[in-house]
Protein backbone atom coordinates (compact mmCIF):
# COMPACT_ATOMS: atom_id res chain seq x y z
CA UNK A 1 0.00 0.00 0.00
CA UNK A 2 0.86 3.51 -0.60
CA UNK A 3 2.67 5.61 1.94
CA UNK A 4 -0.31 7.88 3.13
CA UNK A 5 -0.09 11.11 1.11
CA UNK A 6 0.97 14.15 3.34
CA UNK A 7 -1.89 17.26 4.53
CA UNK A 8 0.13 19.38 2.18
CA UNK A 9 0.00 17.30 -0.68
CA UNK A 10 -3.82 16.85 -0.22
CA UNK A 11 -4.12 20.34 0.56
CA UNK A 12 -2.72 20.77 -3.10
CA UNK A 13 -5.47 18.65 -4.42
CA UNK A 14 -7.79 20.41 -2.85
CA UNK A 15 -6.64 24.05 -4.89
CA UNK A 16 -6.53 21.64 -7.83
CA UNK A 17 -10.18 20.73 -7.32
CA UNK A 18 -11.36 24.09 -6.47
CA UNK A 19 -9.72 25.38 -9.82
CA UNK A 20 -11.75 22.96 -11.81
CA UNK A 21 -15.13 23.62 -10.16
CA UNK A 22 -15.37 26.39 -13.30
CA UNK A 23 -14.44 23.97 -16.20
CA UNK A 24 -16.58 21.24 -14.76
CA UNK A 25 -19.77 23.74 -14.75
CA UNK A 26 -18.64 24.61 -18.05
CA UNK A 27 -18.46 21.21 -19.36
CA UNK A 28 -21.18 19.94 -17.19
CA UNK A 29 -23.50 22.64 -18.90
CA UNK A 30 -22.48 22.00 -22.50
CA UNK A 31 -22.72 18.49 -21.88
CA UNK A 32 -26.30 18.96 -20.30
CA UNK A 33 -27.49 21.14 -22.91
CA UNK A 34 -25.71 19.47 -25.60
CA UNK A 35 -27.01 16.32 -25.05
CA UNK A 36 -30.95 18.13 -25.09
CA UNK A 37 -30.67 19.75 -28.58
CA UNK A 38 -28.08 16.81 -30.11
CA UNK A 39 -30.83 15.55 -31.89
CA UNK A 40 -31.08 18.75 -33.46
CA UNK A 41 -27.66 18.28 -34.52
CA UNK A 42 -26.59 22.19 -33.02
CA UNK A 43 -25.51 20.13 -29.68
CA UNK A 44 -23.52 18.14 -31.17
CA UNK A 45 -20.32 20.65 -30.95
CA UNK A 46 -21.57 21.43 -27.63
CA UNK A 47 -20.82 17.62 -26.65
CA UNK A 48 -17.71 17.40 -28.76
CA UNK A 49 -16.48 20.13 -26.44
CA UNK A 50 -18.50 19.37 -23.19
CA UNK A 51 -17.92 15.44 -22.98
CA UNK A 52 -13.98 15.35 -23.58
CA UNK A 53 -13.57 17.84 -21.33
CA UNK A 54 -16.12 16.55 -18.67
CA UNK A 55 -13.97 13.06 -19.15
CA UNK A 56 -10.54 15.14 -18.50
CA UNK A 57 -11.37 16.49 -15.30
CA UNK A 58 -13.05 13.46 -13.90
CA UNK A 59 -9.82 11.41 -14.58
CA UNK A 60 -8.12 13.81 -12.82
CA UNK A 61 -10.14 13.86 -10.17
CA UNK A 62 -10.01 9.89 -10.03
CA UNK A 63 -6.37 10.17 -9.92
CA UNK A 64 -6.26 11.95 -7.05
CA UNK A 65 -8.94 9.92 -5.41
CA UNK A 66 -6.63 7.05 -6.29
CA UNK A 67 -3.60 8.91 -4.60
CA UNK A 68 -5.65 9.47 -1.23
CA UNK A 69 -7.23 6.19 -0.78
CA UNK A 70 -4.39 4.54 -1.11
CA UNK A 71 -5.97 1.84 -4.51
CA UNK A 72 -7.02 2.63 -7.98
CA UNK A 73 -9.90 4.10 -9.18
CA UNK A 74 -10.56 2.61 -12.20
CA UNK A 75 -13.02 4.48 -14.97
CA UNK A 76 -14.21 1.55 -16.76
CA UNK A 77 -15.40 2.92 -19.00
CA UNK A 78 -16.79 1.64 -23.03
CA UNK A 79 -13.60 0.67 -25.13
CA UNK A 80 -13.69 3.71 -27.83
CA UNK A 81 -10.14 3.21 -29.49
CA UNK A 82 -9.67 3.14 -33.26
CA UNK A 83 -12.76 4.32 -34.15
CA UNK A 84 -14.47 7.46 -35.90
CA UNK A 85 -15.57 10.53 -34.21
CA UNK A 86 -19.32 9.80 -35.27
CA UNK A 87 -19.24 6.35 -33.66
CA UNK A 88 -17.09 7.48 -30.50
CA UNK A 89 -19.74 9.89 -29.74
CA UNK A 90 -22.54 7.13 -29.85
CA UNK A 91 -20.05 5.22 -27.63
CA UNK A 92 -19.75 7.92 -24.95
CA UNK A 93 -23.96 8.50 -25.34
CA UNK A 94 -24.31 4.78 -24.63
CA UNK A 95 -21.92 4.77 -21.56
CA UNK A 96 -23.51 4.41 -18.08
CA UNK A 97 -19.75 6.02 -17.46
CA UNK A 98 -21.03 9.33 -19.09
CA UNK A 99 -23.98 9.70 -17.12
CA UNK A 100 -22.42 8.63 -13.64
CA UNK A 101 -19.67 11.31 -14.38
CA UNK A 102 -22.43 13.95 -15.50
CA UNK A 103 -24.03 13.12 -11.74
CA UNK A 104 -21.06 13.71 -10.29
CA UNK A 105 -20.09 16.93 -11.61
CA UNK A 106 -22.85 18.26 -9.68
CA UNK A 107 -21.92 17.08 -6.50
CA UNK A 108 -18.55 17.63 -7.17
CA UNK A 109 -19.38 21.67 -7.52
CA UNK A 110 -21.35 21.92 -4.46
CA UNK A 111 -20.68 19.45 -1.70
CA UNK A 112 -17.28 18.44 -2.84
CA UNK A 113 -16.31 21.96 -3.97
CA UNK A 114 -17.16 23.33 0.00
CA UNK A 115 -15.39 20.39 0.80
CA UNK A 116 -11.86 21.45 -0.89
CA UNK A 117 -12.31 24.72 -0.66
CA UNK A 118 -12.75 24.72 3.75
CA UNK A 119 -9.33 22.65 3.11
CA UNK A 120 -7.78 25.17 1.49
CA UNK A 121 -9.35 27.96 4.09
CA UNK A 122 -8.22 25.80 6.78
CA UNK A 123 -4.28 26.62 5.72
CA UNK A 124 -4.21 30.06 4.40
CA UNK A 125 -6.11 31.22 7.62
CA UNK A 126 -3.01 30.59 9.61
CA UNK A 127 -4.61 30.75 12.77
CA UNK A 128 -6.13 27.05 11.97
CA UNK A 129 -3.39 25.69 11.27
CA UNK A 130 -3.64 22.81 13.87
CA UNK A 131 -6.81 21.80 13.11
CA UNK A 132 -5.80 22.08 9.25
CA UNK A 133 -3.31 19.51 9.71
CA UNK A 134 -5.53 17.23 11.75
CA UNK A 135 -8.70 17.38 10.13
CA UNK A 136 -7.41 17.89 6.13
CA UNK A 137 -7.06 14.51 5.82
CA UNK A 138 -10.28 13.28 7.36
CA UNK A 139 -12.18 15.95 4.53
CA UNK A 140 -10.27 14.89 1.72
CA UNK A 141 -10.46 11.49 2.31
CA UNK A 142 -14.17 12.04 2.15
CA UNK A 143 -14.22 13.79 -0.79
CA UNK A 144 -12.34 11.02 -2.28
CA UNK A 145 -14.60 8.42 -0.97
CA UNK A 146 -17.53 10.07 -2.24
CA UNK A 147 -15.44 10.95 -5.89
CA UNK A 148 -14.13 6.72 -6.09
CA UNK A 149 -18.08 6.00 -5.46
CA UNK A 150 -19.36 8.11 -8.09
CA UNK A 151 -16.42 7.78 -10.36
CA UNK A 152 -15.58 4.17 -10.10
CA UNK A 153 -18.35 1.12 -10.08
CA UNK A 154 -18.92 0.00 -6.59
CA UNK A 155 -17.68 -4.03 -5.63
CA UNK A 156 -21.60 -5.01 -5.97
CA UNK A 157 -22.18 -4.00 -8.79
CA UNK A 158 -19.45 -5.52 -10.60
CA UNK A 159 -19.54 -8.64 -8.84
CA UNK A 160 -23.62 -8.38 -10.03
CA UNK A 161 -21.56 -7.74 -13.75
CA UNK A 162 -18.95 -10.81 -13.56
CA UNK A 163 -21.75 -13.14 -12.28
CA UNK A 164 -24.05 -12.33 -15.08
CA UNK A 165 -20.56 -12.56 -17.65
CA UNK A 166 -19.76 -15.95 -16.20
CA UNK A 167 -23.58 -17.34 -16.56
CA UNK A 168 -23.55 -16.35 -19.91
CA UNK A 169 -19.96 -17.61 -20.77
CA UNK A 170 -20.49 -21.17 -18.95
CA UNK A 171 -23.69 -21.81 -20.69
CA UNK A 172 -22.21 -20.81 -24.18
CA UNK A 173 -19.16 -23.35 -22.99
CA UNK A 174 -21.19 -25.95 -21.60
CA UNK A 175 -22.93 -25.94 -25.24
CA UNK A 176 -20.17 -25.64 -27.18
CA UNK A 177 -18.47 -28.68 -25.49
CA UNK A 178 -21.79 -30.96 -26.09
CA UNK A 179 -21.58 -30.17 -29.45
CA UNK A 180 -17.80 -30.56 -29.69
CA UNK A 181 -18.53 -33.99 -28.66
CA UNK A 182 -21.51 -34.66 -30.78
CA UNK A 183 -19.09 -33.83 -33.54
CA UNK A 184 -16.67 -36.40 -32.74
CA UNK A 185 -19.18 -38.77 -32.02
CA UNK A 186 -20.50 -38.14 -35.74
CA UNK A 187 -16.70 -38.01 -37.58
CA UNK A 188 -15.94 -41.60 -35.67
CA UNK A 189 -19.12 -42.97 -36.36
CA UNK A 190 -19.10 -42.51 -40.45
CA UNK A 191 -15.64 -42.56 -40.57
CA UNK A 192 -13.15 -44.18 -38.73
CA UNK A 193 -15.60 -46.53 -37.22
CA UNK A 194 -17.53 -47.82 -40.95
CA UNK A 195 -13.71 -48.00 -42.50
CA UNK A 196 -13.44 -50.70 -39.95
CA UNK A 197 -16.66 -52.33 -40.13
CA UNK A 198 -15.84 -52.70 -43.60
CA UNK A 199 -12.47 -53.76 -42.93
CA UNK A 200 -13.41 -56.64 -40.85
CA UNK A 201 -16.00 -57.84 -43.28
CA UNK A 202 -13.47 -58.04 -45.94
CA UNK A 203 -10.60 -59.76 -43.81
CA UNK A 204 -13.79 -62.10 -43.38
CA UNK A 205 -14.44 -62.69 -46.96
CA UNK A 206 -10.70 -63.16 -47.76
CA UNK A 207 -10.82 -66.09 -45.05
CA UNK A 208 -13.49 -67.98 -46.73
CA UNK A 209 -12.17 -67.45 -50.21
CA UNK A 210 -8.23 -68.55 -49.01
CA UNK A 211 -8.93 -71.57 -50.47
CA UNK A 212 -11.44 -71.74 -53.14
CA UNK A 213 -10.46 -68.32 -54.69
CA UNK A 214 -6.55 -67.51 -53.71
CA UNK A 215 -6.75 -64.53 -56.56
CA UNK A 216 -10.35 -63.11 -55.06
CA UNK A 217 -8.92 -63.25 -51.54
CA UNK A 218 -5.40 -61.61 -52.66
CA UNK A 219 -7.54 -58.53 -54.18
CA UNK A 220 -9.95 -58.26 -50.68
CA UNK A 221 -6.50 -57.99 -48.67
CA UNK A 222 -5.55 -55.38 -50.68
CA UNK A 223 -8.76 -53.48 -50.34
CA UNK A 224 -8.36 -54.13 -46.87
CA UNK A 225 -4.98 -52.51 -46.61
CA UNK A 226 -6.54 -49.26 -48.51
CA UNK A 227 -9.14 -49.27 -46.16
CA UNK A 228 -7.38 -49.33 -43.01
CA UNK A 229 -4.69 -46.66 -44.61
CA UNK A 230 -8.22 -44.14 -44.85
CA UNK A 231 -9.42 -45.01 -41.59
CA UNK A 232 -5.72 -43.90 -40.10
CA UNK A 233 -6.38 -40.69 -42.08
CA UNK A 234 -9.65 -40.20 -41.15
CA UNK A 235 -8.81 -40.48 -37.15
CA UNK A 236 -5.85 -38.50 -37.81
CA UNK A 237 -8.12 -35.94 -39.12
CA UNK A 238 -10.19 -36.06 -35.45
CA UNK A 239 -7.32 -35.96 -33.67
CA UNK A 240 -6.60 -32.83 -35.64
CA UNK A 241 -9.46 -31.10 -34.79
CA UNK A 242 -9.38 -31.82 -31.10
CA UNK A 243 -5.57 -31.09 -30.30
CA UNK A 244 -3.50 -30.75 -33.10
CA UNK A 245 -0.21 -32.99 -31.96
CA UNK A 246 2.23 -30.28 -33.28
CA UNK A 247 0.49 -28.08 -30.53
CA UNK A 248 1.83 -30.51 -27.95
CA UNK A 249 4.69 -30.82 -28.99
CA UNK A 250 6.18 -27.43 -29.79
CA UNK A 251 3.77 -25.04 -27.50
CA UNK A 252 1.63 -22.26 -29.78
CA UNK A 253 4.53 -20.79 -31.83
CA UNK A 254 5.63 -23.94 -33.46
CA UNK A 255 2.18 -24.91 -34.70
CA UNK A 256 1.16 -21.20 -35.79
CA UNK A 257 4.21 -21.51 -38.10
CA UNK A 258 3.36 -25.07 -39.23
CA UNK A 259 0.34 -24.14 -39.74
CA UNK A 260 1.25 -21.36 -41.68
CA UNK A 261 3.29 -23.50 -44.12
CA UNK A 262 0.03 -25.27 -45.15
CA UNK A 263 -1.92 -22.22 -46.25
CA UNK A 264 -2.31 -20.86 -49.68
CA UNK A 265 -1.49 -17.11 -48.56
CA UNK A 266 1.96 -16.66 -47.75
CA UNK A 267 1.64 -15.82 -43.92
CA UNK A 268 4.86 -14.94 -41.61
CA UNK A 269 4.78 -15.58 -37.79
CA UNK A 270 6.35 -13.35 -35.75
CA UNK A 271 7.15 -12.88 -32.30
CA UNK A 272 8.33 -15.80 -29.31
CA UNK A 273 6.74 -16.28 -26.30
CA UNK A 274 8.77 -16.63 -22.53
CA UNK A 275 7.24 -19.81 -21.68
CA UNK A 276 3.81 -21.61 -22.66
CA UNK A 277 0.71 -20.68 -21.41
CA UNK A 278 -1.46 -23.49 -20.03
CA UNK A 279 -2.67 -25.51 -22.39
CA UNK A 280 -6.49 -24.26 -22.68
CA UNK A 281 -5.18 -20.98 -23.52
CA UNK A 282 -2.75 -22.72 -25.59
CA UNK A 283 -5.80 -24.70 -27.61
CA UNK A 284 -8.00 -21.86 -27.62
CA UNK A 285 -5.77 -19.44 -29.02
CA UNK A 286 -4.79 -21.71 -31.84
CA UNK A 287 -7.82 -22.57 -32.97
CA UNK A 288 -8.90 -19.10 -33.41
CA UNK A 289 -5.71 -18.22 -35.18
CA UNK A 290 -6.57 -21.30 -37.55
CA UNK A 291 -10.37 -19.49 -37.53
CA UNK A 292 -8.67 -16.19 -38.26
CA UNK A 293 -6.17 -17.57 -41.39
CA UNK A 294 -8.76 -19.68 -43.40
CA UNK A 295 -10.89 -16.75 -43.18
CA UNK A 296 -7.94 -15.29 -45.00
CA UNK A 297 -7.55 -17.52 -47.32
CA UNK A 298 -11.58 -17.76 -47.64
CA UNK A 299 -12.51 -13.96 -48.01
CA UNK A 300 -9.64 -11.77 -48.02
CA UNK A 301 -8.00 -12.04 -51.10
CA UNK A 302 -4.59 -11.11 -49.52
CA UNK A 303 -1.54 -11.12 -51.06
CA UNK A 304 0.19 -11.69 -47.72
CA UNK A 305 -1.01 -12.48 -43.69
CA UNK A 306 1.10 -12.37 -40.51
CA UNK A 307 0.76 -13.32 -37.09
CA UNK A 308 1.61 -11.47 -34.19
CA UNK A 309 2.59 -13.46 -30.57
CA UNK A 310 3.10 -11.39 -27.93
CA UNK A 311 2.87 -11.85 -24.21
CA UNK A 312 2.22 -8.22 -22.00
CA UNK A 313 2.63 -9.18 -18.33
CA UNK A 314 -0.41 -11.40 -17.79
CA UNK A 315 -1.76 -11.45 -21.29
CA UNK A 316 -1.26 -13.63 -24.58
CA UNK A 317 -1.75 -11.50 -26.89
CA UNK A 318 -2.40 -12.41 -30.85
CA UNK A 319 -2.80 -10.10 -33.96
CA UNK A 320 -3.82 -11.82 -37.44
CA UNK A 321 -3.58 -9.55 -39.65
CA UNK A 322 -3.73 -9.40 -44.03
CA UNK A 323 -3.18 -7.30 -46.84
CA UNK A 324 -6.62 -8.12 -48.41
CA UNK A 325 -10.22 -6.16 -49.60
CA UNK A 326 -11.07 -5.78 -45.50
CA UNK A 327 -14.70 -4.51 -45.07
CA UNK A 328 -15.58 -8.05 -42.72
CA UNK A 329 -17.74 -8.13 -40.28
CA UNK A 330 -17.25 -9.96 -37.07
CA UNK A 331 -20.99 -10.30 -36.27
CA UNK A 332 -21.59 -11.99 -40.02
CA UNK A 333 -19.82 -15.03 -39.70
CA UNK A 334 -20.48 -18.10 -37.24
CA UNK A 335 -16.68 -18.74 -37.64
CA UNK A 336 -15.66 -15.66 -35.23
CA UNK A 337 -18.41 -15.53 -33.28
CA UNK A 338 -17.38 -18.65 -32.40
CA UNK A 339 -13.84 -17.84 -32.06
CA UNK A 340 -15.13 -15.25 -29.79
CA UNK A 341 -17.18 -17.21 -26.94
CA UNK A 342 -14.76 -19.49 -27.01
CA UNK A 343 -12.10 -16.69 -25.70
CA UNK A 344 -14.85 -15.31 -23.56
CA UNK A 345 -14.74 -18.58 -21.08
CA UNK A 346 -11.07 -17.79 -20.92
CA UNK A 347 -12.32 -14.05 -19.98
CA UNK A 348 -10.53 -13.49 -23.30
CA UNK A 349 -11.51 -11.10 -26.12
CA UNK A 350 -11.47 -10.78 -30.09
CA UNK A 351 -11.17 -6.86 -31.48
CA UNK A 352 -11.38 -6.33 -35.45
CA UNK A 353 -10.74 -3.51 -37.15
CA UNK A 354 -11.13 -4.54 -41.16
CA UNK A 355 -11.79 -0.71 -43.07
CA UNK A 356 -12.93 -1.07 -46.81
CA UNK A 357 -9.86 -1.67 -48.56
CA UNK A 358 -7.77 -3.64 -46.03
CA UNK A 359 -6.01 -4.09 -43.71
CA UNK A 360 -7.67 -6.81 -41.26
CA UNK A 361 -6.57 -6.77 -38.28
CA UNK A 362 -7.76 -9.35 -35.23
CA UNK A 363 -6.59 -9.25 -32.52
CA UNK A 364 -6.99 -11.92 -29.98
CA UNK A 365 -6.14 -11.00 -25.92
CA UNK A 366 -6.42 -13.70 -23.18
CA UNK A 367 -5.43 -13.65 -19.74
CA UNK A 368 -2.80 -16.43 -19.08
CA UNK A 369 -0.34 -17.54 -16.42
CA UNK A 370 2.30 -19.73 -17.93
CA UNK A 371 2.07 -23.40 -17.06
CA UNK A 372 5.37 -24.54 -18.34
CA UNK A 373 9.17 -23.56 -19.78
CA UNK A 374 9.19 -22.72 -23.14
CA UNK A 375 10.09 -25.63 -25.46
CA UNK A 376 11.61 -24.26 -29.06
CA UNK A 377 13.15 -26.55 -31.54
CA UNK A 378 16.43 -24.68 -31.66
CA UNK A 379 17.50 -26.23 -28.33
CA UNK A 380 17.48 -29.70 -30.59
CA UNK A 381 19.07 -27.87 -33.72
CA UNK A 382 21.83 -25.70 -32.02
CA UNK B 1 22.77 -53.36 -42.15
CA UNK B 2 22.79 -52.66 -38.84
CA UNK B 3 20.31 -50.31 -37.53
CA UNK B 4 18.82 -49.03 -34.30
CA UNK B 5 14.83 -48.65 -34.17
CA UNK B 6 13.26 -46.60 -31.61
CA UNK B 7 9.77 -46.84 -31.36
CA UNK B 8 8.16 -46.90 -27.52
CA UNK B 9 4.95 -49.07 -28.63
CA UNK B 10 5.84 -52.51 -27.73
CA UNK B 11 3.22 -54.06 -30.46
CA UNK B 12 4.67 -51.85 -33.34
CA UNK B 13 8.32 -52.28 -32.03
CA UNK B 14 7.58 -55.90 -32.54
CA UNK B 15 6.03 -55.60 -35.96
CA UNK B 16 9.05 -53.37 -37.82
CA UNK B 17 11.73 -55.74 -36.06
CA UNK B 18 10.25 -58.61 -37.72
CA UNK B 19 9.71 -56.82 -40.41
CA UNK B 20 13.00 -55.59 -41.31
CA UNK B 21 15.06 -58.77 -39.78
CA UNK B 22 13.10 -60.69 -42.64
CA UNK B 23 14.46 -58.28 -45.07
CA UNK B 24 17.76 -58.91 -44.13
CA UNK B 25 18.59 -56.01 -41.56
CA UNK B 26 20.02 -56.18 -38.11
CA UNK B 27 18.56 -54.69 -35.07
CA UNK B 28 21.87 -53.66 -33.47
CA UNK B 29 19.65 -51.39 -30.77
CA UNK B 30 16.11 -51.53 -29.52
CA UNK B 31 15.08 -48.42 -27.44
CA UNK B 32 11.60 -47.29 -26.43
CA UNK B 33 12.77 -43.82 -25.40
CA UNK B 34 14.71 -40.37 -26.08
CA UNK B 35 17.98 -41.38 -23.94
CA UNK B 36 18.49 -44.53 -24.26
CA UNK B 37 18.00 -43.74 -28.43
CA UNK B 38 20.72 -41.09 -27.41
CA UNK B 39 23.07 -43.38 -26.16
CA UNK B 40 22.59 -45.88 -29.26
CA UNK B 41 23.12 -42.96 -31.78
CA UNK B 42 26.04 -42.57 -30.37
CA UNK B 43 27.14 -45.94 -30.98
CA UNK B 44 30.02 -45.77 -34.24
CA UNK B 45 28.43 -48.92 -35.58
CA UNK B 46 25.18 -48.44 -36.24
CA UNK B 47 24.60 -47.43 -39.94
CA UNK B 48 20.98 -46.10 -39.65
CA UNK B 49 17.87 -45.59 -37.27
CA UNK B 50 14.39 -45.38 -38.04
CA UNK B 51 12.96 -43.38 -35.14
CA UNK B 52 9.59 -42.31 -33.89
CA UNK B 53 8.69 -38.90 -33.05
CA UNK B 54 6.71 -39.70 -30.48
CA UNK B 55 8.90 -40.62 -27.25
CA UNK B 56 9.16 -41.01 -23.49
CA UNK B 57 9.65 -39.30 -20.98
CA UNK B 58 7.49 -36.38 -22.60
CA UNK B 59 6.09 -37.57 -25.73
CA UNK B 60 6.17 -34.81 -27.60
CA UNK B 61 9.11 -34.52 -30.46
CA UNK B 62 12.28 -36.07 -28.85
CA UNK B 63 12.45 -38.52 -31.54
CA UNK B 64 12.78 -36.07 -33.95
CA UNK B 65 15.30 -33.69 -32.28
CA UNK B 66 17.46 -36.73 -31.41
CA UNK B 67 17.66 -37.55 -35.53
CA UNK B 68 18.51 -33.75 -35.91
CA UNK B 69 20.91 -33.48 -33.11
CA UNK B 70 22.41 -36.93 -34.01
CA UNK B 71 23.29 -35.64 -37.70
CA UNK B 72 24.61 -32.79 -36.46
CA UNK B 73 27.10 -35.31 -35.24
CA UNK B 74 27.50 -37.44 -37.57
CA UNK B 75 26.31 -35.80 -41.07
CA UNK B 76 24.65 -37.92 -43.20
CA UNK B 77 23.92 -40.17 -41.00
CA UNK B 78 20.67 -41.83 -42.47
CA UNK B 79 17.21 -41.40 -41.10
CA UNK B 80 14.24 -42.54 -41.49
CA UNK B 81 11.32 -40.80 -39.30
CA UNK B 82 8.26 -42.63 -38.48
CA UNK B 83 4.76 -40.84 -36.88
CA UNK B 84 1.18 -41.22 -36.65
CA UNK B 85 0.79 -37.67 -38.47
CA UNK B 86 2.78 -35.82 -40.94
CA UNK B 87 3.84 -32.33 -40.63
CA UNK B 88 5.50 -30.25 -43.27
CA UNK B 89 7.83 -28.79 -40.17
CA UNK B 90 8.97 -30.94 -39.51
CA UNK B 91 10.40 -32.28 -42.78
CA UNK B 92 11.45 -29.05 -43.51
CA UNK B 93 13.49 -29.40 -40.20
CA UNK B 94 14.72 -32.86 -40.68
CA UNK B 95 16.08 -31.59 -44.50
CA UNK B 96 17.39 -28.81 -43.13
CA UNK B 97 20.75 -29.68 -43.27
CA UNK B 98 20.85 -30.19 -46.89
CA UNK B 99 22.85 -34.01 -45.91
CA UNK B 100 19.95 -36.27 -47.76
CA UNK B 101 19.54 -39.51 -46.32
CA UNK B 102 16.04 -38.48 -44.66
CA UNK B 103 12.81 -40.99 -44.46
CA UNK B 104 9.56 -39.30 -42.85
CA UNK B 105 6.83 -41.38 -42.99
CA UNK B 106 3.08 -42.09 -42.35
CA UNK B 107 3.19 -45.54 -39.85
CA UNK B 108 0.56 -46.40 -42.34
CA UNK B 109 3.08 -46.97 -45.17
CA UNK B 110 5.35 -49.60 -42.85
CA UNK B 111 1.76 -52.20 -43.64
CA UNK B 112 3.21 -51.98 -47.36
CA UNK B 113 6.58 -53.85 -46.57
CA UNK B 114 7.85 -53.85 -49.48
CA UNK B 115 7.51 -49.73 -50.00
CA UNK B 116 8.60 -49.14 -46.69
CA UNK B 117 11.83 -51.85 -46.87
CA UNK B 118 12.79 -50.01 -50.38
CA UNK B 119 12.52 -46.51 -48.63
CA UNK B 120 14.60 -47.93 -45.82
CA UNK B 121 17.08 -48.46 -48.33
CA UNK B 122 17.35 -45.81 -50.58
CA UNK B 123 17.47 -43.22 -47.74
CA UNK B 124 20.31 -45.67 -46.44
CA UNK B 125 21.67 -44.74 -49.90
CA UNK B 126 21.68 -41.10 -49.36
CA UNK B 127 17.97 -40.05 -50.65
CA UNK B 128 15.10 -38.02 -49.51
CA UNK B 129 12.04 -40.09 -49.08
CA UNK B 130 9.27 -38.26 -47.91
CA UNK B 131 5.98 -39.32 -47.25
CA UNK B 132 3.15 -38.80 -50.04
CA UNK B 133 0.77 -36.58 -47.61
CA UNK B 134 3.56 -34.21 -46.93
CA UNK B 135 4.16 -34.10 -50.41
CA UNK B 136 0.79 -33.17 -51.54
CA UNK B 137 0.30 -31.00 -48.92
CA UNK B 138 3.12 -29.20 -50.14
CA UNK B 139 1.56 -29.28 -53.85
CA UNK B 140 -1.61 -27.64 -52.75
CA UNK B 141 0.06 -24.49 -52.18
CA UNK B 142 0.27 -21.44 -54.82
CA UNK B 143 3.33 -19.67 -54.48
CA UNK B 144 5.64 -17.02 -55.94
CA UNK B 145 8.94 -18.68 -55.89
CA UNK B 146 11.56 -20.19 -57.92
CA UNK B 147 9.55 -23.59 -58.06
CA UNK B 148 7.00 -21.82 -59.69
CA UNK B 149 9.18 -21.55 -63.00
CA UNK B 150 8.77 -25.14 -63.34
CA UNK B 151 6.02 -26.38 -65.65
CA UNK B 152 2.88 -28.43 -64.25
CA UNK B 153 4.76 -31.72 -65.56
CA UNK B 154 8.45 -30.90 -63.56
CA UNK B 155 6.36 -29.78 -60.34
CA UNK B 156 4.61 -33.67 -60.60
CA UNK B 157 8.49 -35.42 -61.60
CA UNK B 158 9.49 -33.20 -58.64
CA UNK B 159 6.80 -34.60 -56.24
CA UNK B 160 7.75 -38.15 -56.69
CA UNK B 161 11.31 -37.07 -56.46
CA UNK B 162 10.51 -35.78 -52.77
CA UNK B 163 8.75 -38.99 -52.51
CA UNK B 164 12.14 -41.00 -53.02
CA UNK B 165 11.09 -42.87 -56.29
CA UNK B 166 13.36 -43.63 -59.00
CA UNK B 167 13.49 -42.51 -62.25
CA UNK B 168 11.84 -45.82 -63.83
CA UNK B 169 9.14 -45.70 -61.03
CA UNK B 170 8.33 -41.88 -62.41
CA UNK B 171 8.26 -43.40 -65.24
CA UNK B 172 6.11 -45.92 -64.63
CA UNK B 173 3.31 -43.72 -62.25
CA UNK B 174 3.13 -40.24 -64.36
CA UNK B 175 2.94 -43.08 -67.70
CA UNK B 176 5.73 -41.62 -69.26
CA UNK B 177 9.28 -42.52 -70.91
CA UNK B 178 12.51 -43.23 -68.31
CA UNK B 179 14.09 -40.67 -71.18
CA UNK B 180 11.50 -38.02 -71.25
CA UNK B 181 11.91 -38.37 -67.02
CA UNK B 182 15.55 -37.69 -67.48
CA UNK B 183 14.87 -34.64 -69.76
CA UNK B 184 12.35 -33.45 -66.89
CA UNK B 185 15.01 -34.02 -64.14
CA UNK B 186 17.65 -31.84 -66.09
CA UNK B 187 15.22 -29.37 -66.65
CA UNK B 188 14.65 -29.01 -62.76
CA UNK B 189 17.85 -28.87 -62.21
CA UNK B 190 18.75 -25.90 -64.48
CA UNK B 191 15.30 -23.94 -63.35
CA UNK B 192 16.46 -24.59 -59.91
CA UNK B 193 20.11 -23.12 -61.01
CA UNK B 194 21.84 -26.67 -59.43
CA UNK B 195 25.26 -27.07 -59.29
CA UNK B 196 26.53 -29.85 -61.24
CA UNK B 197 26.87 -32.62 -59.10
CA UNK B 198 25.98 -36.91 -58.95
CA UNK B 199 21.99 -36.96 -59.54
CA UNK B 200 21.31 -38.15 -56.26
CA UNK B 201 22.86 -35.04 -54.41
CA UNK B 202 21.22 -32.95 -57.15
CA UNK B 203 17.34 -34.53 -56.49
CA UNK B 204 17.70 -33.55 -52.23
CA UNK B 205 18.35 -30.64 -53.54
CA UNK B 206 15.81 -29.77 -55.95
CA UNK B 207 13.71 -31.25 -53.45
CA UNK B 208 15.25 -28.62 -50.67
CA UNK B 209 14.80 -25.90 -52.64
CA UNK B 210 10.81 -27.36 -52.90
CA UNK B 211 10.44 -26.64 -49.46
CA UNK B 212 11.92 -23.92 -49.17
CA UNK B 213 14.05 -24.97 -46.56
Amino acid sequence: MAPRPSPLRLTGHALAQVALVVPTVVAAVFVAVGGATALLVVGIPFLLLGLPLLRWIADRHRAMAAVTLGHPVPADRLPDDDRSLPARLAIWGRDPMTWRELAWAFASVTLGFAVSLLVVLLMVCVVTLVLWWYAAPQLMRVRALTDARLLSRGNHELLEERVQVLTETRAETVEDSAAELRRIERDLHDGAQARLVALQMNLGLARDLMDSDPAAARDLLAEASTTTGAALGDIRDVVRGIHPPVLADRGLAGAVQALALDLAVPVTVTGDLPDRPSAPVETAAYFAVLECLANVTKHAEAEHAWVELDRRDDLLVVVVGDDGRGGADPSGGTGLRGVARRLAALDGSVRVSSPEGGPTLVTLEVPCESSSPRTTPSSATG
Amino acid sequence: MRVVLAEDNALLRDGLTRILVAHGFTILHSVDNAPELEEALADPDAEAAILDVRLPPTLTDEGLRAAIACRAERPGFPVVVLSQWVEHLYARELLADGGGAVGYLLKDRVGDIREFVDAVHRVAGGGTVLDAEVVSAIMARPRARAVDRLSEREREVLGLMAEGRSNAAIAAGLFITPKAVDKHANSIFTKLDLPVAPDDNRRVLAVLAWLEV
